[in-house]
């Protein structure tokens, strides 16, 4: 009654050997590495940039132990792996050299990193280590609010400058197009003009919904976006802004960072590994945009200037050296409509400038906007962090077709540099905001493991020792069995992919004391079968089988709260109840199945079994 | 070896009244904690910003906090923790400054002071993400209480799901009212903890009364009271051994896990003595009173010949 088929044995075995070979990559450490990512958006990092690589170091007699290519959202990255820290950082000089031929102006970032050392044949089978949190390795994390009403403001903007070359395009006359709150709204002084409008916007922005009004001589037209089309723009918004940050990070060169919508607004960021976290902030917390606006010079404006009003219709900003000055409010390009920035200098005066490239609409507007305002100045206004700066005012000298537009102004080449970089990254599609941030030293990190580990193995050897003495063989099975549940835990964490935290090591180690529960009622009931006078092979079957139901039944009730604990908890809760929850059903499997396993291998086959080694079994007197 | 030489059952239930006025006794005074004393909320859930410095000599307490106090803050704790060396600076949000440069302020104005000291944690945290917690906190406490009743009122019955409910719930409450009372820092991490406990000493009265509905179906003549003393009896080996082998891993935790697992660890201890505590005392004792039968546990048509027959 004690044995199992043989296909039980082989999924029990199945089991070990799946969990040892799955948790393994663990042990390895990490080994100095090499990271080769994109330093623009144009530069793509595929599996040629790896074959490139690996060339160039095969040149230089220098063998990396491993080579990955490995997509991280939309940028690629390919990491190479050396034995020692003296060749990666010859390595890494190498390849700098060889890839970016030009050092003022890299296409791509050349990284120092740590990898993971496991063996290529486990990396094969999909056998990866866990990633460690935060915590446990030290960086920063942030979590990031994206002001969705902004993305829609800017959007607004857009559609206005949209709208005005339409109608110009068209011939259509109108009085005036602005953005007014959360819609667009043009006026007209002929009804035929409006309705004329009406019709050609409606046909060219079908994500617009547009109402028409008249007050006195003023025919007016207000569009709004759909509501379809406002849940485009925030996903957008959303997407770009990540798509950016991915960007800038990588310009960092940190390893393996991830960067995560969280909720509707919401994106993560974590930079694990990152020593200079002033760096990190200061790059991912600019927000850098760029808007064109036309400056006012009329008489009323410098007057309004010099008595500090600001008139109705315009705005005003300072230059660089502090100098005041009013520009139309209307925005005529954004940053959306920038394809590259790039810093150079200028052929005459040798300044140092950004070279902006516009996209197709930015140039056609562009050379619209030139073309009508030959002689008046025009302001390039450049917004870090919602604050906004005039970069330069030139005046139009002449129509500028082509797209290609030279901002020089009172610049440093580093500041030119930095400004091309934020403009190149991306601008972001929407203002964003930290609300969360942790850092982490790295020697706090190592410490967390350090106490996370100690606890559980103290732990551990603690029960062992007590389970042993007091249930003889059968506590050793339970050991064995509390065993392979860590050993299948770290396993299908490892297969997960799932990032281990401080508060995931306390969850393994509370599900390690709880799991013992199981091996307990188990061994109680078979005690209390012997006390019953049953034979020792009764008692074994009996024992495990009326256990099950309350294991089965206790244990389910601590999976509806792990449960609950992932779906309402956030950060280190969640992270604790993934490995709850996961070790409830290895503890569970372990428990009944393998420690049975071990039992029937043990027992089972001997047929006149007298006694059982499960520690003193002692009988009440009978009265 | 064996701990318990049980010679009879061991009449529980003959003080269950008593220990229930003490229980309810206890419950009501960690309420009033609660709702007196408040708790010592973490900055995940009040917002704002705390930094963990490390000095390379004993770090100037007093020093710190003329620094901050020259910045212009009012309401900031300064404490020494784990060692005389490392110091964990608390910062309340203040409303219009760029809260992400605040923890620079601060340590540039401690480099000031003594330039060997090193930022070794900072931790910032908006107010919205606290209410945020907070919120998903309490749900996760009702979906928890209202799952596990649903569980248990489909595996037993109404009057075992709802004695179980209120012996955990009170089980939480004086957690939280240990937390009220002796101000201890109550982060997300005690919450997972209690959230634990909930799972942990529901886990127990399950099988308590695992126990009760298999004794109702083998002693059919024995009283209800006699049912429950003897399941609890059956049971009280299992019970002590395998609590104390959970205790033995939170300890470890406690000693060996710093700051981090502490307070954790501190919410476990309290869940798991007073789980035991409620599962035997309160949740069987709530069952007797409210009257449960052999009939509400045992179906007639439920065929379960050979169990009964073996036992």
């Amino acid at each position: 009654m004690n044995r199992y088929p043989l296909w039980k044995y082989l999924i029990v075995l199945a089991a070990l050997v799946i969990g040892v070979l799955y948790s393994v990559p663990n042990l390895y450490g990490e080994s100095p590495a090499v990271q080769i990512a994109g330093a623009k958006t144009s530069v793509k990092v595929d599996h040629e940039t790896l074959l490139r690589a690996e060339q160039v170091l095969e040149q230089n007699s220098i063998q990396p132990t491993a080579g990955t290519f490995e997509m991280n959202g939309p940028v690629g990255a390919v990491r190479l792996r050396f034995d020692s820290t003296d060749t990666q950082l010859a390595a890494k000089d190498l390849l700098e050299k060889a890839l970016n031929p030009d050092p003022a102006n890299p296409d791509y970032t050349v990284a120092l990193n740590l990898m993971s050392a496991t063996p290529a044949w486990l990396t094969a089978l999909g056998a990866n280590p866990m990633y460690l949190g935060l915590d446990l390795r030290g960086g920063v994390h942030f979590l990031l609010q994206v002001d969705m009403q902004g993305a829609l403001v800017s959007r607004y903007d857009s559609v206005a400058s949209e709208t005005r070359s339409t109608l110009r395009d068209s011939k259509i006359k109108f009085d005036d197009v602005e953005r007014a709150g959360q819609s667009v709204r043009a006026s007209f002084v002929a009804e035929a003009e409006r309705d004329a409008a009406v019709d050609l916007l409606r046909r060219s922005m079908p994500e617009m919904q547009f109402v028409t009004a008249h007050s006195g001589d003023q025919w007016q037209l207000t569009g709004t976006l759909t509501p379809s089309a406002i849940t485009q723009v925030q996903d957008n918004a959303l997407k770009q802004n990540i798509q950016t940050l991915h960007n800038r990070i990588n310009e960092l060169g940190v390893a393996e960072p991830i960067i995560q919508q969280q909720g509707a607004d919401r994106i993560v960021v974590q930079l694990p590994g990152v020593q200079d976290v002033a760096k990190a902030k200061e790059i991912l917390g600019r927000t850098a945009t760029l808007e064109i606006h036309m400056v006012d010079e009329s008489p009323a404006a410098q007057a309004a200037l010099s008595s500090g009003r600001v008139p109705f219709g315009l705005v005003r900003y300072n230059d660089r050296d502090g100098r005041p000055l009013l520009l139309r409010r209307q925005v005529i390009l954004t940053g959306e409509n920038l394809q590259d920035a790039q810093p150079g200098r200028d052929q005459q005066t040798q300044q140092p400038t950004v070279n902006l490239t516009l996209d197709a609409k930015g140039s056609r507007i562009f050379r619209d906007v030139t073309r009508d305002n030959i002689g008046r100045r025009m302001a390039i206004v450049l917004f870090e962090n919602n604050q906004g700066e005039v970069v330069t005012a030139p005046v139009i000298r002449s129509e500028i077709p082509g797209g290609h537009v030279q901002i020089s102004g009172s610049m440093t080449a580093q500041e030119a540099a930095d400004v091309s970089l934020l403009l190149r990254a991306g601008s972001l599609a929407a203002p964003m905001q930290i609300i969360e941030e942790r850092t982490i030293g790295p020697s706090l990190g190592a410490a967390n493991i350090k106490q996370g580990f100690d606890s559980t193995l103290w732990g551990f050897t603690a029960i062992a020792i007590f389970i042993i003495a007091y249930y003889h063989l059968f506590g050793v099975f339970s050991t064995l069995g509390l065993s392979f549940n860590v050993l299948l835990l770290l396993a299908v964490l490892s297969m997960l992919q799932a990032t281990l935290t401080l508060p995931g090591i306390a969850a393994i180690a509370l599900t390690l004391g709880m799991a013992i529960d199981a091996n307990v009622l188990i061994n109680e009931r078979i005690r209390e079968e012997l006390r019953a006078g049953l034979p020792p092979q009764q008692a074994i079957h009996l024992g495990f089988d009326r256990a099950w139901a309350t294991i089965f039944d206790s244990n389910l009730t601590s999976l509806i709260v792990g449960i609950a604990l992932l779906a309402f908890g956030t950060g280190p809760v969640r992270g604790f109840a993934v490995v709850h929850c996961i070790g409830i059903l290895t503890s569970m499997f372990s428990s009944v199945v393998g420690v049975r396993a071990l039992a029937n291998l043990w027992y089972g086959r001997k047929r006149k079994l007298k006694t059982i080694s499960i520690g003193q079994v002692w009988k009440p007197r009978q009265d | 070896m064996e701990f318990f030489r049980i010679h009879r059952t061991i009449p529980f239930m003959r003080h269950a009244l008593l220990l229930n006025i003490i229980s309810l006794v206890t419950f009501l005074l960690a309420v009033l904690f609660i709702v007196t004393r408040g708790f010592h909320l973490s900055i995940e859930f009040t917002g704002g910003t705390v930094m963990e410095v490390h000095y390379s000599q004993s770090a100037p307490v007093g020093d710190i906090r003329q620094a901050i106090d020259a910045l212009g803050y009012t309401d900031f704790q300064v404490q020494n923790f784990g060692t005389s060396q490392d110091v964990m600076i608390r910062l309340p949000v203040r409303p219009g400054e760029d809260t992400a440069s605040q923890s620079r302020t601060v340590l540039s104005a401690l480099q000031a002071q003594s330039p060997d000291v090193q930022l070794r944690r900072v931790e910032f945290v908006g107010p919205q993400v606290g209410q945020e917690l907070l919120h998903n906190g309490l749900m996760a406490l009702l979906f928890v209480v209202v799952g596990i009743m649903i569980y248990l009122a489909i595996r037993f019955e109404w009057k075992l799901a709802a004695s179980c409910a209120i012996a955990n719930l009170h089980d939480v409450v004086i957690i939280l009212g240990f937390f009220a009372f002796f101000q201890w820092e109550f982060s997300l991490s005690v919450l997972a903890g209690v959230l634990a406990v909930l799972g942990y000493s529901v886990n127990e009265s399950v099988v308590v009364m695992d126990r009760i509905r298999e004794n109702f179906r083998k002693q059919r003549k024995a009283s209800v009271r006699e049912i429950i003393n003897a399941s609890i009896t059956q049971n009280i080996s299992r019970t002590i051994i395998t609590h104390g082998s959970t205790q033995m891993m939170v300890l470890s935790m406690f000693f060996f896990g710093g700051p981090t697992l502490h307070n954790f660890s501190l919410a476990l201890t309290i869940g798991i003595w007073f789980g035991i505590y409620s599962s035997v005392f309160v949740a069987a004792a709530l069952a007797m009173w409210m009257g449960i039968k052999r009939e509400d546990l045992v179906r007639p048509v439920k065929k379960d010949g050979p169990e009964v027959e073996l036992g």
